[in-house]
């Protein structure tokens, strides 16, 4: 098992959070896993992205040219990166902030999730990360939903402790919108 | 839950470091290293050590070279535009045979580069960045792990030769988060006591100096021999490398540091596409494996040098090589969207293979 992922978006997102999670979740896993964030002068409303490999065998590479699966949570993100996705691929974008109506490759499935209005609904539009982190594992089930929450337990600091239970619903929220539409 | 770590490259080589012993830490911030003094004055002063962040990285180096110079494990880190600055510093340890390791994630270009991964300062590194023909041993870690791995064995490296040891590395290695051992510090017993340390008279009728000035007649000739014969004796006894596929290869890669990573995956896909090629990564860029290139390249003719520059290490492979290899390069030389993708080395080895 190799997977890897690129997540983009605007900085404020929690793109490079939602990276960090499930690199620290496959460790737990005992898994192999590499987190490398795109390095630059991202700030909130910038572009944010890295590249996430999670794998059974030794990482060579954590630069990925043309990933299998993108997370991407918004326009800009979508129409940069979708392109790149290698073929046979899978695009989960964030409905909420982008659409795909030039995402015409035949080669690449599609998962439309309203990130943004589900992380509404459940208290906190910051959670959208979360959301789409929740239908990334439904449809790529690379690592346990429990590790992953195991791993916040880690990954989200002291001062934000008080947080994990709402990101642990918007975790849910997405894994089940993620394996109820299993994109064709 | 096992004891493996997801972390940081700039944090692994400061917990590395912490383990090995060091106590002393003096820096000045610089991106894409700050996780190094960030991590350093969190951790240093409750291990009982001192972090200090110096007014300039001038300070900073001759804090080291105190330190050192009173028989302290002592760290520094800076990105290349510092260890320019540094460079008189790291001299005067050179010529005064102080122990120190110095890291430096490199950036991109001359003044002040950019600050994505880049290979640009091989040169400044392996060559001597200051005055007076002096080495340093020169680390080139490729993971998170080696990072951890490798601060260790610098210092112990640079205890017994009594040198600087320079860990070279860059934005992909340091920001980039894998799973880490943290395996315990298990010191080598024969190293040398410190009894050259500047620590007062201690009963001795002479207290000891520490210095790179010789003026009797003779006496610099003499020192500076005695440091070539060391340079020698590390050439002799320090090469790490790592080989891959080098039995049946028609074509060799080499490259160091991150450009290996992205290597080793070109690799891996060359050989399930049939294409028979081995890899060769130096671990230390001095000494350079200058006997593991000759040997290789009389079996397979060809190899590609592949660096995040313009080529620099290019030209030790070609002093290395077996005078009938054809050394070829491929470079990118750093900046935002410079990254050499693993299809895009596939690309040049199937290249390079074929003609």
């Amino acid at each position: 098992m190799s997977e890897d992922v690129f997540m983009a978006g605007f900085g404020g997102q929690g793109i490079l959070l939602i990276g960090n999670l499930l690199g620290q979740a496959a460790v737990i896993a005992d898994l192999n896993a590499s987190f490398f964030p795109a390095y630059g002068p991202e700030k909130r409303g910038g572009a944010a992205m890295c590249s996430v490999i999670v794998s059974d065998r030794e990482i060579a590479s954590p630069v990925v040219g043309q990933p299998s699966t993108g997370l991407l949570l918004n326009q800009q993100a979508l129409d940069k990166y979708y392109p790149q996705l290698r073929s046979g691929g899978l695009c989960i974008y964030n409905s909420s902030l982008g659409n795909a109506r030039s995402c015409q490759r035949d080669d690449v499935r599609l998962l439309a999730v309203p990130a943004n209005e589900i992380a509404t609904e459940i208290g906190n539009v910051k959670l959208a990360n979360m959301v789409m982190l929740g239908a990334l594992l439904a449809c790529k089930p690379m690592v346990a939903m429990d590790k992953v929450k195991e791993a916040l337990e880690i990954i989200i600091p002291e001062r934000n402790k008080r947080f994990v239970p709402a990101n642990r619903e918007a975790l849910d929220r997405g894994y089940a919108l993620g394996s109820k539409r299993v994109p064709l | 839950m096992s004891n493996r770590l997801f972390v940081k490259g700039n944090e692994a080589v400061c917990m590395g470091a912490i383990a090995a012993g060091c106590r002393h830490y003096f820096g000045y911030p610089i991106t894409p290293q700050n996780e190094i003094p960030e991590f350093m004055s969190r951790e240093l002063p409750g291990a009982g050590g001192v972090f200090l962040q110096a007014e300039s990285e001038v300070a900073a180096i001759n804090m080291v070279l105190g330190a050192s110079a009173a028989g302290a494990r002592v760290m520094t880190s800076s990105s290349g535009p510092g260890i320019s600055l540094k460079a008189e510093g790291i001299s005067f340890m050179a010529g005064s045979e102080l122990p120190a390791v110095i890291v430096n994630m490199m950036r991109g270009g001359p003044g002040l580069g950019g600050i994505d991964a880049s290979q640009a300062d091989y040169f400044q590194a392996v060559k001597g960045c200051g005055h007076g023909g002096y080495r340093l041993i020169v680390l080139a870690p490729y993971s998170v792990q080696e990072l951890y791995d490798l601060a260790m064995t610098a210092f112990d490296l640079a205890d017994r030769y009594l040198l600087p040891v320079m860990i070279l590395g860059d934005a992909m290695i340091g920001q980039m988060k894998e799973s880490l051992i943290p395996r315990s510090y298990d010191p080598p017993t024969d190293l040398p006591e410190k009894s050259w340390a500047v620590t007062g008279k201690q009963g001795r009728a002479q207290g000891n100096t520490v210095k790179s000035l010789y003026l009797a007649d003779g006496a610099l000739e003499a020192h500076n021999w005695k440091l070539h014969g060391r340079y020698q004796q590390i050439q002799q006894q320090q090469v790490r490398c790592e080989t891959l596929g080098l039995e049946d290869a028609e074509l060799l890669i080499t490259a160091f540091g991150s450009a290996a990573r992205i290597a080793k995956t070109a690799v891996e896909m060359a050989r399930q596409s049939g294409l028979k090629v081995g890899m060769i990564r130096p671990i230390t860029l001095f000494p350079f494996p200058e006997k593991i290139y000759r040997q290789a390249t009389e079996r397979c003719r060809r190899i590609l040098c592949v660096e995040l520059n313009n080529g620099q290490m290019v030209e030790d492979v070609r002093l290395s090589v077996d005078r009938q290899a054809e050394v070829r390069f491929y470079g990118r030389p750093g900046g935002t969207g410079s990254m050499p993708t693993p299809e895009e080395l596939f690309k040049q080895l199937q290249k390079h293979y074929k003609d």
